[in-house]
């Protein structure tokens, strides 16, 4: 029975870690926090909808184009609005990246619709039975993509020169800089990144909860999964997003009423009050 | 009467030693500096005396307190101000408002009364501007008074510095660094300076320093430090004589430093 | 060029620097004095809640603006206040008079104990923190029936003093009028004393103030208790305005409002703060009065006014971080120093490579 709950929470936890992942990619690289992070899940959910269902495109070619179109995106939304900020203090850029969210959150909602829409089935919701357990091919699904796309990155990040690149700028900017890696393209494509990933979430998150524009409300649970992780670390993000994941379906279960929306916050808070810098993070001091 | 006395400091940051037993003692109403190549662990020291680091052994005591027990906020209570090799102004703040700053030890008033700025207050706020006044004669702050310390150039801002420390009235005034990126002019004025400081003010002053010229002409007292360690202890003119400190600076030359 | 000539100490401590500027305030006085005898009832709507805000904005200031502890989830401190009084009032039947500072304290005092882990948190952590803090409370309202009537929302009723009944706008507008006067001069005395400056120079440079003997610890708590004090009753006011309180009044957008109210006014500044508090209320009304002009496409969506909101925060950030005082400020510099006024005076000064991370 156990393993039931674990793995619903594992499914779900699965999305927090990919959303999580696209987080901390970009604030590792580019020290920004990114609000919007939701809403890019939100917006590749869309965007493959209106390919399968209105231009009728079959799901595994409509899946590659949401992602570049996501990732073209990212890069643009980089390149556009993110360059004016080099430098600014930190606030800003959480200011900049909430203003994002409201307005993808509007633009969303005008362009497609406000009402909400169920998603094609990519994978069926019926329950099958699996090593002794019951489960349905949707969470396999989830989890199953969750493990590729994490460990596609990981290959992207240890054994491509970009991915190496990518860790360079990550650790030291100016390093980098004077190494030759060419910051500014790193950071646009971080931000393709971080967008793709979380636009993967958004297709695998879709059918559960349905289509809405204001979908994107689960991306602030990539904070305490990030925070959990130690905010500077990937696999951390992961990690933090499973285990945010299975405690919040086990809160559900065990908790009374009304603990199981605010587990994330009340977990993020005991986080944060113990180790500040997450668990698997580093403290720096000033030096002064 | 000793004011200040640093017995067997030491300190690690991960695997690395920072200080190694550093022990001297410092006599009221001296001028002391301390000298020692980059990464000496001169500003650790500071930083120790005005806790900004924990030491892993070791004591300071400062007029029979014992520093080491004192949250840092304390230490101005105690009387020991300091100025940063790198300056830590409140940028956003007029050179006024950072100097009055320095009097909050001293403050009578607690937030109701100053949300309601009663007459105590208003008084309180007058006196120190008196106070800070004397000390802006002192340093010749005069034309700074009300500008953004942020668009201040930087040997401005060191004044700056040290006029806010001295605003705090201490008993020991730490400076770190206090010549450096100045030109050889504003370094003879700052030697009057603190030599006016140890004299006028009857402040003592424990002084990191690289200029020999500076430490020579005004130090009561010099310790050398070397990769954590002391070297060696004593008047300016043996220190500048003594060998290992010259290798410490120089290499394997001969000869004397300055 | 003005150039202020000083005769004694007490010029330097005048609340106001300039007789012009002290003739300007007084102006503003009489104007919003008189403002109720020309505003029809629409008007006068906003104008308290725009006095609401402000408020909330002055607390959300000292927080933020000075003491430079970024709050994201400052609604929750709103919430508190109006539900406080809401039940002070309406189950516990005790009169407005004296649920407005019991509001206030209680508010005040949990602001206290939220400062107190949050004295651990560095910059975004505290903002994320303050985040999920207002994501509990807002669960708590849900929750906690017997307090809050949950989903249900509670209704409250206008006092009266006297013979003195608050029950039209207009009347209740002078209410919000003299507090939120005599809190934003709490504030402006509290600025030119020493706790004011402490609180600034917290934010300039924590090791520097410790050195000076100002208590972190102490002085942030402080600020915590004093910024959740002003939203409180800003949250109890605007209670008994509304008449009616319920959940949906208190949810995340409106923390980020308050922000934003802050940010676009001028970050640090109790001008800023009034500005901003106006420019956002104003803001969905003037939306409304200009959609008339645009393509009926444009026209019909609902979701025009978030995104108008976020286009106008994304400017504000990118071309005028100090908000709209900030624009003014520049304005009067520019006059001030005429002919003398050279284009790269504020120019940002472009911090590279500066880490957030060894801050």
């Amino acid at each position: 029975m156990i393993i039931q709950e674990v793995l619903g929470g594992l499914t779900l936890g699965s999305i927090y870690a990919l959303v999580a992942l696209g987080f901390v990619l970009i604030y590792k690289t580019t020290e920004v926090i990114n609000f919007a992070q939701g809403e890019f899940m939100t917006l590749g959910a869309f965007i493959s909808f209106s390919l399968i269902t209105s231009i009728k495109l079959n799901i595994l070619l409509a899946i590659p184009i949401t992602l570049i179109l996501t990732f073209i995106f990212g890069i643009l939304l980089d390149r556009l609005l993110l360059r004016k900020l080099v430098g600014e203090e930190a606030f800003a850029l959480v200011m900049v990246t909430i203003g994002i969210s409201i307005g993808m959150r509007s633009l969303i909602g005008m362009i497609w619709t406000y009402d909400t829409l169920s998603f094609p089935q990519i994978f069926s919701k019926n329950p099958i039975r699996m090593l002794g357990i019951i489960t349905t091919p949707l969470q396999i699904g989830i989890i199953a993509t969750t493990i590729a796309a994490v460990a596609l990155l990981y290959i992207f990040f240890k054994y491509t020169r970009v991915g190496i690149a990518m860790q360079a700028t990550a650790q030291n900017q100016l390093g980098s800089y004077l190494m030759g890696v060419n910051v500014e393209r790193i950071f646009g494509l971080v931000w393709g990144i971080s967008c793709m990933a979380a636009a993967i979430a958004g297709i695998l998150l879709a059918p559960i909860i349905f289509l809405n524009h204001n979908m994107g409300f689960i991306g602030i649970k990539a904070f305490p999964a990030a925070i959990i992780g130690g905010f500077g670390s990937i696999p951390g993000a992961v990690v933090g997003g499973l285990i945010l994941g299975v405690s919040e379906s086990m809160a559900g279960i065990y908790l009374p009423t009304g603990f199981k929306d605010v587990f994330a916050s009340l977990i993020l808070l005991i986080v944060l009050m113990i180790r500040p810098g997450g668990i698997f993070g580093i403290q720096e001091k000033k030096r002064v | 009467m000793s004011i200040l006395k640093v017995e067997n400091l030491s300190i690690n940051f991960g695997g690395v030693t920072a200080l190694a037993e550093v022990s001297f003692t410092m006599e009221q109403g001296q001028i002391y500096s301390l000298i020692g190549p980059n990464g000496a662990g001169k500003t650790t020291v500071f930083n120790c005396i005005t806790r900004i680091y924990k030491p892993t052994k070791g004591t300071i005591e400062f007029g029979g307190y014992n520093v080491l027990k004192m949250a840092p906020h304390r230490i101005a209570e105690l009387g020991i101000a300091r100025t940063f090799q790198n300056i830590e102004l409140f940028s956003n703040m007029t050179v006024m408002e950072n100097l009055l700053l320095a009097r909050h030890r001293l403050k009578k008033s607690n937030f109701l009364t100053e949300m309601m700025y009663l007459p105590s207050v208003k008084r309180q706020e007058v006196l120190w501007r008196k106070i800070v006044e004397e000390i802006i004669d002192f340093l010749d702050l005069h034309p700074y008074r009300e500008a953004n310390v942020m668009n201040l150039p930087y040997g401005i801002r060191k004044l700056v510095e040290l006029g806010r420390a001295l605003a705090l009235e201490p008993k020991l005034l730490l400076l770190d660094e206090p010549s450096s990126g100045m030109n050889p002019e504003e370094k003879e004025d700052l030697g009057i300076t603190i030599k006016d400081i140890q004299r006028y003010l009857r402040i003592s002053v424990l002084m990191v320093e690289h200029d020999m010229n500076l430490v020579m002409q005004i130090s009561d007292r010099v310790c050398a430090l070397n990769y954590g360690r002391v070297l060696i202890e004593g008047l300016p003119e043996e220190i500048q004589r003594n060998n290992e400190v010259i290798q410490a600076y120089l290499g394997e030359e001969n000869g004397s430093i300055a | 060029m003005r150039f202020k000539m000083r005769r004694n100490y007490e010029d330097d401590v005048a609340l106001f620097k300039w007789k012009s500027t002290f003739l300007f305030y007084s102006f503003l006085f009489l104007i919003l004095i008189t403002l109720p005898l020309f505003s029809n009832s629409y008007i006068i709507y906003i104008l308290n809640l725009i006095g609401i805000y402000t408020i909330v904005s002055l607390g959300l200031q000292i927080l933020t603006g000075y003491t430079g502890l970024i709050s994201l989830g400052h609604v929750a401190f709103f919430a508190i206040g109006a539900y406080s009084s809401a039940y002070l009032t309406s189950t516990l039947k005790l009169s407005f008079w004296v649920s407005l500072p019991i509001s206030g304290m209680i508010t005040c005092v949990i602001g206290f104990i939220v400062g107190i882990p949050a004295l651990r948190m560095r910059g975004l952590y505290l903002a994320i923190a303050t985040m999920a803090f207002s994501f509990i409370i807002e669960q708590i309202i849900l929750q906690w029936e017997g307090v809050t009537n949950g989903v249900r929302g509670i209704t409250l009723t206008r006092p009266t003093l006297g013979l003195i009944s608050f029950r039209s706008d207009y009347v209740y507008y002078y209410l919000i009028l003299s507090i939120a006067l005599l809190l934003t001069m709490g504030i402006r005395n509290l600025l030119r004393s020493p706790m004011g400056r402490a609180l600034i120079a917290i934010r300039d440079s924590e090791i520097a103030a410790q050195v000076m003997g100002i208590h972190l610890g102490r002085y942030k708590i402080i600020a915590f208790g004093m910024s959740a004090f002003y939203t409180g009753i800003a949250g109890c006011l605007f209670g008994h305005f509304m008449k009616y309180i319920g959940p949906e009044n208190f949810t995340l957008l409106d923390s980020i409002g308050f922000i934003v109210m802050i940010l676009i006014g001028g970050l640090g500044t109790l001008q800023g703060a009034v500005l901003g508090s106006v420019f956002v209320t104003f803001l969905p009304e003037f939306i409304r009065l200009i959609k008339d002009f645009f393509p009926s496409i444009i026209k019909e969506q609902s979701g025009i006014q978030p995104l108008v909101y976020a286009l106008i925060l994304i400017f504000f950030i990118i071309y005028e971080p100090h908000g709209i005082y900030g624009r003014w400020l520049k304005l009067k510099f520019y006059f001030e120093m005429f002919p003398y006024y050279k284009k790269d005076t504020f120019r940002r000064e472009r911090k590279f490579y500066k880490s957030e991370r060894s801050r």
